[in-house]
């Protein structure tokens, strides 16, 4: 049996397959400030949702917690992780985006699944969950129901700054001309998506992954209206990471 | 430098100062001080450290020579072939002293340097020069500046000597190694000081190589370095190469402090010449064609390029060329967002995940 240990910014997850790849089981934390401490409880607890015990498994942590789990054989990092989980379920040249909590990631892969280059957002929030976090809380909106409350919007309106503060300034502006928060909701969404757009060309497949796609399936709605073509969706975008270091621990 | 030393001024060199405060850590307690009179966060992060420890009244030359603050200038040089905030740099301790400053500035973004370049920068330097006489009553020396431009010329090849050395698999020493000898070649060029301490570097690198020993033990990848240096993180990230058993061989920034066009007989020309031709001032295709003759030259698996937040002279990257590199030549590469030395643009997370997911790429090829 083979877990991967994926310590995120937001959440920890854990995930663990048998030697054909099948999950076996899984678990997600928040992560908060034990890394240690949040990677031993998902890990017990995706080990006794399996029916396992500690012995025989080898772990591979990755995400940027991954040095802090010293129970692990080995360490990869999210950027190696996501690409492997992306590669298992479309094996072909991708372009992969992974929306995480801290920072968002662009990767090309080869048909081999071998990466021709990556890139992560620049030093700024924007794009990012952490985006969407202090947006939510701007908007006195739960994060939980952002998706939602963007799905009942009929009209997208543009938001344009770059910047998270300058974001939440332009939203202000536009609570005063009184346009509607559904459509505002929408259009932050649609910064994401536009944000992604300006890191690197999204050519060939696309696979859009990690936590904040998991939570908010608009995302793929909006990629897809942006492209003009499917985005593809991996069974659990959340545990991409988690599922690629798994892989990895079989290696 | 080679006509003030031919002047017999001493020189001083604030770019070497703000490296020297970065390198210690303490730029962000500079910076600050000079945003807040007036010089932006998003200029050169050399002048606003340099500024805000002048008007600080701090310097770590204190504790290592007692310097206790900027000496008092007679006459401030500057050639804009780096860019223009070294102008504006100059000119603040210009008005702050009331000293004239004295400016090369030569054409920019050349593709070739042509005769005709080189004549229009041979006259600004006579132009100074002659300013320069009014200014101290005396004629230059010309058998002084020969000889300074002779001295520059063999600081030049020890130090090209010194980092070729790194074309040699494995290599004896790394960018960082670069970073700390190259004070020399810039302060010291047109002094018998810079020669001699070249002398016995290049000696220690052959011995190095003789004996077969490596900078980094087990080297696996061969990266070259194109930007500026992260003053501030310099140990930091040599740690981190060795423990990925990568050795940072060489950079357009160490390697383009090699002025070998300089001739003591035609002293003018020359300098102008060779001051003029530098990286940094040259069109996007030389400075691509300079970038991909060193990757052969010293067998590098790869390019790290750093985007100096504050210093776009220096950073390469936001013209297009790392998709060229990777999409003409298939040459892998990773751009690092940071700064030389304003920390407050730097992620010491971001950069070290972004360096360890490059070498698995590395690996997995």
């Amino acid at each position: 049996m083979f877990a991967g240990i994926d310590v995120g910014a937001s959440a920890t997850k854990c995930m663990i397959i048998d030697e054909g790849k099948n999950e076996l089981s899984s678990a997600v934390k928040r992560t908060g400030m034990s890394l240690r401490k949040v990677a031993d409880e998902v890990y017990k607890e995706a080990l006794s949702g399996a029916g396992l015990e500690l012995d025989g498994i080898k772990v591979v942590a990755t995400g940027f917690g991954r040095k802090n789990v010293d129970f692990a054989d080995s360490i990869r990092t999210e950027i190696s992780c996501h690409c492997k989980g992306c590669y298992h379920h479309f094996p072909r040249a991708l372009t992969i985006v992974d929306i995480g909590g801290q920072d968002t990631k662009l990767i090309r892969t080869n048909v081999e699944g071998k990466i021709i280059d990556f890139k992560m957002n620049r030093k700024c929030a924007a794009g990012t969950g952490a985006f969407l976090e202090e947006i939510a809380r701007r908007m006195d909106v739960p994060l939980e129901e952002m998706n939602g409350i963007a799905l009942s919007s009929e009209r997208e309106i543009e938001i344009g700054s770059y910047c998270t503060v300058f974001t939440a300034t332009e939203i202000l502006s536009k609570i005063r001309e009184g346009e509607k928060q559904e459509d505002i909701v929408r259009g932050v969404f649609g910064s994401v998506i536009k944000r992604i757009q300006e890191m690197n060309p999204l050519i060939g497949d696309v696979v859009l992954t990690g936590g904040v796609v998991a939570h908010n399936e608009i995302l793929f709605d909006l990629l897809e209206e942006a492209l003009g073509r499917e985005v593809l969706k991996p069974p659990k975008p959340q545990f991409t990471g988690a599922f690629g270091a798994a892989l990895y621990a079989m290696m | 430098m080679e006509v003030l030393v031919a002047f017999g001024f001493k020189v001083y060199f604030p770019e070497n100062h703000s490296a020297l405060i970065g390198a210690r850590k303490i730029a962000d307690d500079y910076i600050p001080v000079a945003n807040a009179v007036g010089y932006s966060p998003e200029i050169c992060s050399y002048l606003t450290s340099d500024i805000g420890a002048y008007l600080r009244n701090e310097t770590p030359l204190k504790d290592a020579y007692g310097v206790s603050s900027i000496p008092k200038p007679d006459v401030l040089a500057v050639n804009t072939n780096q860019c223009r905030d070294l102008y504006e740099w100059f000119s603040f301790f210009g008005r702050r002293f009331d000293a004239p400053v004295f400016s090369i500035h030569p054409p920019k973004y050349l593709d070739e340097v042509e005769e005709h370049h080189v004549d229009d920068v041979a006259v600004q330097y006579e132009d100074m020069i002659a300013q320069l006489e009014k200014i101290t009553g005396e004629r230059l020396d010309e058998a002084k500046l020969k000889e300074a431009v002779a001295l520059s010329l063999e600081a030049t090849e020890l130090w090209k000597g010194f980092l070729d050395t790194a074309v040699h698999v494995p290599s004896p020493l790394t960018f960082f190694d670069g970073t700390i000898h190259m004070a020399p070649i810039v302060v010291m060029r047109g002094l018998q000081v810079a020669v001699d301490y070249y002398k016995q570097l290049k000696a220690e690198m052959d011995e190095r190589l003789e004996n077969g020993i490596a900078a980094v033990d087990d080297e696996r990848f061969r990266i070259y370095w194109e930007g500026m240096p992260v003053w501030g993180r310099l140990r930091k990230l040599s740690e981190q190469f060795v423990d990925l058993r990568t050795c940072l061989v060489a950079s357009t920034y160490c390697n383009s402090w090699v002025f070998d066009d300089m001739t003591p007989d035609d002293p003018i020309r020359s300098m102008a010449l060779a001051y003029t031709k530098v990286f940094v001032n040259r069109s996007e295709p030389a400075k691509e064609r300079y970038i991909l003759d060193e990757i052969k030259r010293f067998k590098a698996d790869g390019i790290i390029f750093h985007d100096a937040r504050t210093c776009p002279a220096n950073s390469n990257a936001s013209y297009g060329m790392p998709a060229r590199m990777m999409e003409d030549h298939g040459i892998p590469t990773l751009t690092l967002d940071g700064d030389l030395n304003d920390l407050r643009c730097w992620s010491d997370e971001q950069a070290t995940t972004n360096i360890e997911a490059f070498i698995e790429q590395l690996e997995e090829r």
